[in-house]
């Protein structure tokens, strides 16, 4: 159920865009209007969720640091793994965000009898890895359909994509990799006992979702050939607000929009929104420099303590006997 | 005494899923991996929620009215203050990359010890009450309802972390169970859950300084003892003033340091390096414990602990604080300690007046690290030390999590342990530095009747112990931390007998040569060494001021370890 539930809903969703263009020509609602909603739920639940996190205090500078302090100055100080300033901490976020340097420290835990070995464990991290960056660049390549003229730089990595000249029309080679990364992802999680064992439905939904846009885009090229002028034509209207439809396109295309509209709608409630959280999390965005800068508690609040004084009051004669200094003698 | 479980019983588990969703798991209060209940008493000394004495083993846990109203609100309350546990409640993708990196999980094979579970059990909750999906899909989205049931098992597993933050360093989004721990503790004490051997320390800490409760009179008896204990291994007559108004430093450590071997011993090696150097210091009776079982409590209870630290420097009049080895109090000083209680303006800026070496990174604290300090002494040579007398030691080094994952103290004590001692080899290094493996017993979970959990938790630690005992016949674990010095004794008896537990201020208090002592024949624990140690003979300065970095620790240990294998006696603890 875990599985099956979230692969039905990415099919029913599939199925629902093919039907309600390809007999009730309902176009204009998978077209215009609900990919507008997608996006306006994106924008304002990914607004909404940053803020609210933005809005909870971050009382004590938490670092989890991964490397040497910055202490004596001939002791070697690792600056990205525990860093001490502002700077450090940008250094490491880039390394986080740009290569998931925490992923790559990943191992396998191994126990044989009494023994407990550690084996290299870095397919999680090349999949997410080939995953995310196979994204950014479909994304990128996708700008084109939405920009005229065409930025140089999105039509050269159009180009770089491109490159392999793999069938006609071209194929990129970033639809491969997000494909394969994608389906490792997935079989990870459907193979991998323990991680199948902690995985809920809302883990396996997204990944459905994102393999249904994927193979959807896809098959809409190349299998049923949408035709990409008209496609053009239609994200300019809809980029530049004046939305045109082409009721000929093809329900393919439709049902690719949908499921990225579900997508976008999807996103800022669910565990995507990692992708916003990361930038906020205080374990690795802080410097650990909380001994040489004074961090502020926004809401820090007097406590009850228990003071010298009352401690002197009642251990005095005790501590008198073995001639500890007092500050009252009575 | 425990009865120690049997290792082959202990050992018989894999690390496959169970059957059941673990969501339809109930939870298995088996003795030997739970504390005992909070006492009512300890509870009340300081004030908290729902003081009465109960048993975890039984079924009514005695919790006030309308409980389940105190956790939502709490759950909300933290949620605004702290970002850290409202992000981590959102963020977890489920990648698991984090499943197998907790010890308890490693030992046991339960899968509600991985990180991630441990997180999904107040996630859980937290869906249900506070997240659109939670609400309207329930158990589909991963939602339940906080029961009897789930806040036992919240109370369960929340005990069977010590926050030892391994997990964090693996999460792509450093998502830190421990942070989440803290917050699960700090809600089950809302209903006044905690165990006996947090609260009991909690209360001695507020009322008497220092976690076992020792009086004034008790601390310098015990300390007067151990200074005899000085007299017999070097001659040399030591008295440390405690309380003393106008001293330039106020000293604080572990207070296990003081009554507790191998504790003990490290505070010897304190003792005779700072009397060697002359510094002008003072410990106090009132500030006794540098440690903070708050911390394993509430963020209130920890800063209303800690304090006495900087409210008894303040008395004293001293300039700067120097701190023992001690790795949760080191958290709290390096990350809470400023913020709760400073500023410490009334301080001056840490300054070695042996060296003259400023501590920049201790600037706004005034608090420096009593490995700082050596190493910084070492570096600029200003003590003796003959390496040879810890010849019979061969030794390995536990970074413990908190030094390392919240603070990163980890090159300045191998610094000086490649100065103090000729046989050192590393563990593995997955099990080190950023790495290491928690003692098992971190947080407050050394309890006695917790002592299979204890054991499970410190087998990583004890593996990759065994891994250099084959190998290079390591017969010493040694440590910055007064949790290992209590917790790490059993577990290497259980796993790997012949390893003795011992701080590193012994390893130096062993190798420090001191004006005017007496020919060595004793190491620090009052064992015969091997040879009497005449100090002109062998005397090693520690001349080569070499940066550590310039060589890898363990490139060190292999070149000055060769041809020492199996040439130390066995130390038993005593
Ligand atoms: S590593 Fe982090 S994101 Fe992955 S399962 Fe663990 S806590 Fe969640
Ligand atoms: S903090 Fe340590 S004990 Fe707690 S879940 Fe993480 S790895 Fe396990």
């Amino acid at each position: 159920m875990k599985i099956g539930l979230p692969l039905l809903a990415v099919v029913a969703l599939a199925a629902l865009a093919w039907l309600g263009c390809e007999y009730l020509r309902l176009q204009v609602l998978f077209g215009v209007v609900l990919p507008y909603l997608a996006l306006l739920l994106f924008l304002v639940g990914f607004v909404y969720r940053v803020v609210l996190w933005g809005r909870s205090a971050v009382p004590f500078n938490i670092t989890t640091t991964c490397g040497q302090q910055k202490s004596l100055p001939w002791v070697k100080h690792d600056r990205l793994e525990n860093p001490s300033s502002t700077t450090g901490a940008i250094g490491r976020m880039i390394l986080e965000v740009l290569l998931f340097r925490s992923l790559f420290r990943n191992l396998r835990t191994e126990k044989r009898g009494a023994r407990i070995s550690f084996g290299s464990a870095k397919w999680l991290w090349l999949g997410g890895l080939v995953f995310h960056w196979s994204l950014l660049v479909v994304l990128l390549r996708h700008l084109r359909l939405f920009l005229e003229p065409v930025p140089v730089v999105i039509s050269g990595i159009g180009a770089v994509d491109g490159m392999f000249q793999i069938g006609v029309p071209v194929l990129f080679l970033t639809d491969i990799t997000i494909l394969a990364a994608l389906a490792f992802l997935f079989a990870r999680r459907v193979l991998a006992p323990r991680i199948r064992y902690l995985s809920l439905p809302a883990d396996y939904f997204p990944l459905l979702l994102l393999l249904g846009v994927v193979i959807s885009g896809i098959l809409m090229r190349y299998a049923f050939k949408v035709d990409m002028l008209q496609v053009k034509e239609m994200m300019l209207g809809l980029a530049s607000l004046h939305p045109q439809l082409s009721m000929s396109a093809g329900s393919a295309l439709y049902v690719h929009i949908f499921l990225v509209s579900v997508l976008f709608a999807y996103f800022p409630w669910s565990k995507l929104m990692h992708a916003g959280g990361i930038f906020l999390s205080p374990t690795r965005n802080m410097p650990n420099n909380s001994r040489q800068v004074r961090h502020i508690n926004p809401w820090n609040y007097p406590v009850q303590v228990h003071s010298y004084v009352e401690y002197e009051d009642e251990y005095r004669e005790k501590m008198r006997k073995v001639g500890l200094p007092l500050d009252k003698e009575g | 005494m425990v009865k120690q479980p049997d290792k082959q019983e202990l050992l018989d588990f894999g690390y496959q899923a169970p059957a059941t969703p673990w969501l339809d798991t109930p939870v298995d209060f088996r003795p030997g991996t739970y504390c005992h209940g909070a006492k009512g008493k300890n509870l009340e000394a300081v004030g908290f929620p729902n003081a009465r004495d109960w048993s975890p083993a039984e079924d009514d846990w005695k919790l006030p009215d309308e409980w389940q109203n105190t956790v939502i609100e709490g759950i909300a309350d933290r949620m605004k203050k702290y970002r850290s546990f409202r992000l981590f409640m959102d963020v977890c993708v489920r990648c698991g990359a984090c499943a197998d990196k907790c010890h308890f999980y490693i030992a046991s094979g339960d899968p509600k010890n991985m990180p991630v579970l441990r997180a999904e059990l107040l996630r859980s909750v937290y869906r249900r009450n506070f997240t659109t999906s939670g609400k309207l899909f329930g158990k589909l989205a991963g939602a339940r309802d906080l029961s009897e049931d789930v806040l036992k098992e919240w109370w369960y597993y929340f005990f069977q972390c010590t926050e030892c933050r391994r997990c964090s360093v693996f999460c792509p989004y450093g998502i830190d169970q421990a942070e989440i721990t803290m917050m699960g503790r700090e809600l089950l004490n809302l209903l006044g859950l905690n165990t006996d051997w947090i609260s009991g320390p909690v209360a001695n800490c507020y009322m008497k300084g220092n976690h076992v409760g020792l009086e004034p009179q008790t601390i310098l008896g015990n300390v007067e003892f151990l200074m005899e204990d000085i007299e017999t291994v070097c001659g040399k007559h030591i008295e440390p003033s405690f309380n003393r108004k106008g001293a330039e430093v106020l000293f604080v450590v572990p207070s296990g340091d003081l009554y507790a071997e191998p504790g003990t011993f490290a505070f010897m090696g304190y003792v005779m390096l700072l009397e060697q150097l002359g510094l002008d210091y003072t410990l106090s009776t009132y500030a006794s414990e540098g440690g903070n079982f708050g911390l394993f409590t509430s963020n209130e209870m920890a800063k209303r602990l800690n304090s006495k630290i900087y409210a008894e420097a303040r008395r004293l009049g001293v300039k700067w604080i120097l701190g023992g080895e001690c790795g949760h109090m080191w958290r709290v000083i390096n990350q809470y300690m400023d913020t709760w209680n400073g500023p410490a303006d009334f301080l001056e800026v840490p300054v070695s007046p042996i060296t003259g070496s400023k501590f920049e990174n201790a600037s706004s604290t005034k608090m420096v690290h009593i490995a700082e300090f050596t190493a910084d002494l070492i570096y600029h040579d200003k003590i003796k030390l003959d390496k040879s007398r810890n010849d019979h030691l061969i030794v390995t080094y536990h970074d413990s999590c908190n030094t390392a994952r919240g603070m990163g103290l980890m090159d300045e004590p191998r610094y000086i342990m490649n100065k103090v001692c000729n046989n050192f080899f590393e563990m593995p290094e997955e099990t080190i530095r950023e790495r290491t493996f928690c003692c098992g017993a971190g947080s407050g979970l050394n309890a006695g009747e917790n002592m299979e959990l204890r054991l499970r938790g410190g087998l990583p630690r004890a593996n990759a112990v065994r891994y250099v005992q084959e190998r290079h016949g390591v017969n010493v674990l040694a440590n910055i931390c007064a949790v290992d010095r209590a917790a790490l004794p059993a577990v290497m008896d259980y796993w790997v007998p012949g390893v003795a537990v011992m701080g590193l201020h012994e390893l130096v208090g062993n190798a420090l040569v001191m004006d005017g002592e007496s020919v060595r024949h004793l190491d620090m624990r009052g064992e015969e060494l091997p040879r009497p140690m005449v100090q002109e003979e062998s005397v090693t300065l520690a001349v080569d001021s070499q940066p550590v970095a310039e060589a890898a620790p363990s490139d060190l240990a292999t070149v000055t370890g060769e041809g020492e294998k199996g040439a130390g006696k066995a130390v038993t603890d005593a």
